[in-house]
């Protein structure tokens, strides 16, 4: 590699918002062939460096060169048409269309000359560039039936389509099951090997030393280093990151498990059949489950959030009756939705309206509610779980991931939970709130609280659970003491295998 | 800078207004005189319940357009009532229960049939209308009382200010209160905002649908007593595209028609903006051709300068 020459190159890049520096003589740069991890907490200045390569900010000072040559692209466009493709998060696509519709989204292959759409030549050449990544996804299948993996797949073949020399991606295994994301690592290493350049951003430590070759790290908007892959650790990445030592990446855990505080018998709902399990008080059920295993749906059920559920389930030995949300948050049960975005919050609505959702009861009297109290309950929560904001009145849109998460999880704490629901409960924060997350966990099982942690991040399963259950099919394929568990166990387990 | 643009957005429509009656100031020597204000404030006070209950519902998401039939319905109900010898209250009472339980209905197939607001309404808009042909067999109802109290309603006169312009400011006051202090009031922007969270954090989503709905059915029968007592009749054809003029107030006060975000002193500049215009206008000789041209300019203005104080 050391012969060849970067395709991208950007030297001591420079930007500033209202007088604010965001990026501080940042430099970046790629080759061919090459997978570059772009890493830092969110609001290092990541998405403001990808966001000036692509055209969509323009840098205040610095140079861009783009295959040697000193390039400014003035849009997106213009990045694209050089070759410059990103796979964002949030995938951009039409659902009602077809795939080979989208694949061809924007410039659609006609009849000759003609305005009329030649549907079934796009068919074909879609099934050719998917073939070519080795991906079996039918061309005709409407974008909304597609998995998000397969969804994935295609922008990346559209990518490929249009001659992309670099492919960015934004956390692009956020939403895809274990499975997707081999496929999607085949996939990359591949064109890798074709000579396609990859800036890959993810929080996902595991995946960034599984796949990348070189890593930069970045913080406040400095570039704080570029490493080997292979010459540095977890540790060090980390503490690049977050400034200072973290320590254990989780933090020890002291609660001891009391009495058995949830009971659930012959539970079964959608996928899920017959299961039965218990939770202690004070203790972290740590479950596993590829996604669509039916780990969410025995939560959505424990939580009176789907309809047609069945089963007994008993909370400190007394069987109770949860048909919806509102009998379980009486009952003292809390639920910290996978999406936060979707069913967490309510984006236009400040912190304090978001903290009180659903504890209303507790800060009104006779349906009016005592602002004093509203006041008073908020603050306690902001200071409890540290959650930075400007003030209890800013919206939660506006708030780092970690802080919308802290959030979230507030107003569960705020209805004082017996037991408390997490599923995904660090998707897309960043390190530093990750292990503040982990101390409220821990925090809360001493107070006697019980957890139960549904995650697709095996460290995390192993790092913070007291007990494992691992979903497959709908049924508990195992179930495992922390001493015990393995992260081959538990992948052996939960994909079906003989443990 | 963050202040200034929250300055705005709030203001905005008050500015509008206070524009627009500078404007007519200058333009038309009769326009700010007592009588006429109030005059103004006396057309508007109809359009201003429908507005209000509009915005509840606007609120949570939704729309109802079937405020003017349930207007011209509960109009024609009680009426008729009166003529078959009711008691003038018990006639009202029983025109504004039926009008809340119209708009529960409305509530009903949207909350529990979760059928699209737009087409619920939609279809009780019809339903509506084609009771109250049935009802008067497609003619106005007239003669009906020589209650005093009756009269009051829509033609009386108070300390020189017009009953109906009362009627219009408390309810106002009643629904600013309940929005911005009541656990209702939260729900109703909550499920506006994020109708899954909103369920998620144990709401009955349902009843603030039903409840918001109710709102807009009994504030529609409302605006009904108050045109019938004051055109001393209940026309069959009463009502008719009102439902355009309140989404307008609504929007015109700054309300997301995507739910979740508004206020409701907005929705009342906004009717008074749209009752300004009209009075303004029509004082200016202007044809009520040009009338509607203008209407719908100010609307698309008020929206466009929201969109780019939000963008």
């Amino acid at each position: 590699m050391a012969e060849a020459r970067p395709v991208i190159e950007m030297r001591d890049i420079h930007k500033s918002f209202f007088n604010v520096q965001v990026l501080k003589g940042v430099s970046f740069d790629l080759y061919p062939g090459e997978i570059h991890a772009l890493m830092g907490e969110n609001g290092a200045g990541k998405s403001t460096l990808i966001k000036i390569l692509t055209g969509i900010y323009k840098k205040d000072r610095g140079s861009i060169f783009y295959k040697g040559k000193e390039t400014v692209f003035n849009n997106p466009k213009d990045a694209e048409r050089a070759g410059l493709s990103i796979i964002h998060q949030e995938l951009n696509n039409i659902p009602y269309l077809s795939v080979a519709e989208n694949f061809f989204l924007g410039n659609p292959l006609t009849r000759g000359k003609t305005p009329l759409i030649d549907m079934k030549k796009m068919i074909e050449e879609t099934k050719r560039a998917l073939d070519a990544l080795g991906v079996e996804l039918d061309p005709e299948k409407p974008m909304i039936e597609c998995s998000v993996g397969e969804q994935q797949m295609v922008e990346i073949a559209r990518a490929i389509a249009r001659k992309s020399e670099v492919i960015i991606m934004d956390e692009p295994t956020s939403a895809l099951t274990d499975r997707e994301i081999e496929t999607l690592f085949n996939v990359i290493l591949e064109l890798k090997k074709q000579g396609i350049g990859f800036i890959y951003i993810s929080h996902r430590m595991e995946e960034i030393f599984r796949i990348s070759d070189r890593v930069t790290v970045m913080r406040d908007g400095q570039w704080i280093g570029t490493m080997k892959t292979t010459e540095t650790s977890f540790d060090e990445v980390i503490r690049m990151m977050v400034g200072r030592k973290l320590g254990e990446r989780f933090p020890k855990r002291t609660a001891v498990p009391g009495e058995v505080r949830l009971r659930v018998e012959n539970l079964s709902a959608g996928r899920v059949k017959g299961i039965h399990f218990t939770v202690k008080r004070g203790e972290i059920l740590g479950v596993a489950g590829l996604m669509g295993s039916g780990r969410t749906e025995i939560m959505q059920a424990l939580f009176g959030a789907v309809k047609g559920a069945k089963g007994t389930v008993y909370l400190d030995g007394r069987p109770v009756q949860i048909k919806n949300p509102a009998d379980a948050i009486k009952n003292g049960i809390g639920f910290v939705t996978e999406d936060r975005k979707g069913q967490g919050l309510v984006l236009d609505m400040s912190v304090r309206e978001n903290l009180t959702l659903p504890n209303l009861k507790k800060i009104s009297a006779k349906s009016l509610v005592v602002k004093k109290k509203e006041l008073q309950f908020v603050d306690r929560l902001i200071s409890l779980l540290k959650i930075k904001t400007s003030g209890r009145e800013q919206n939660v849109k506006s708030l780092s991931g970690g802080n919308q998460q802290k959030v979230v999880l507030g107003k569960w704490i705020g209805i004082e939970p017996k037991l408390l629901i997490l599923d995904e409960p660090t998707r897309g924060v960043d390190v530093g709130a990750k292990k503040e997350i982990y101390e409220i966990m821990n925090k809360l099982t001493e107070k006697g609280v019980s957890i139960i942690m549904v995650s697709s991040e095996l460290p995390e399963i192993l790092g913070m659970s007291d007990r494992i259950m691992v979903i497959h099919e709908g049924k508990i394929a195992a179930v495992f003491p922390r001493e015990e568990a393995t992260q081959e166990k538990i992948m052996t387990a939960a994909t079906g295998g003989k443990v | 800078m963050m202040n200034m643009k929250g300055f705005f957005q709030k203001m905005g429509p008050l500015l509008g207004l206070l524009l627009i009656v500078i404007v007519l100031t200058i333009l038309s020597p009769n326009f700010l005189t007592a009588t006429n204000i109030l005059n103004v404030f006396r057309q508007v006070s109809i359009n201003a319940l429908l507005a209000f209950g509009m915005t509840y519902v606007i609120l949570t998401g939704g729309i109802d357009l079937s405020v003017g039939s349930i207007l011209a319905l509960c109009s024609a109900l009680a009426a008729g009532f009166m003529t078959d010898g009711m008691d003038p209250v018990l006639a009202v009472s029983a025109g504004l229960v039926l009008g809340a339980l119209m708009g529960a209905a409305n509530g009903f197939v949207i909350a529990k049939g979760k059928v699209a607001p737009f087409i619920a309404t939609l279809a009780t808009m019809t339903i509506f209308r084609g009771l109250t042909l049935v009802y008067t067999e497609g003619r106005p109802i007239t003669g009906f009382s020589d209650s005093v109290a009756f009269k009051m309603i829509g033609r009386g006169y108070f300390l020189g200010v017009p009953v109906p312009v009362y009627i219009m400011l408390a309810i106002f006051l009643i629904l600013y209160l309940v929005l911005k202090k009541t656990t209702f009031g939260r729900g109703v922007y909550a499920v506006g905002g994020n109708e899954e969270a909103s369920r998620l954090s144990g709401l009955n989503v349902d009843r603030i649908k039903i409840g918001v709905y109710t709102i807009s059915g009994l504030l529609s029968a409302f605006a009904g007593i108050i045109l019938t007592s004051r055109l001393n009749s209940a026309q069959p054809t009463a009502g008719i595209s009102y439902e355009l003029d309140a989404i307008a107030a609504v929007v015109i006060g700054g309300t997301s028609l995507s739910g979740g975000r508004g206020r409701i002193v907005g929705t009342l500049i906004g009717a008074l903006i749209i009752g300004v215009l009209n009075n303004g206008l029509n004082l200016l000789n202007v044809s009520s051709f040009y009338q509607q041209v203008v209407k719908g300019g100010v609307i698309l203005l008020a929206v466009l300068l929201d969109r780019k104080k939000s963008a």
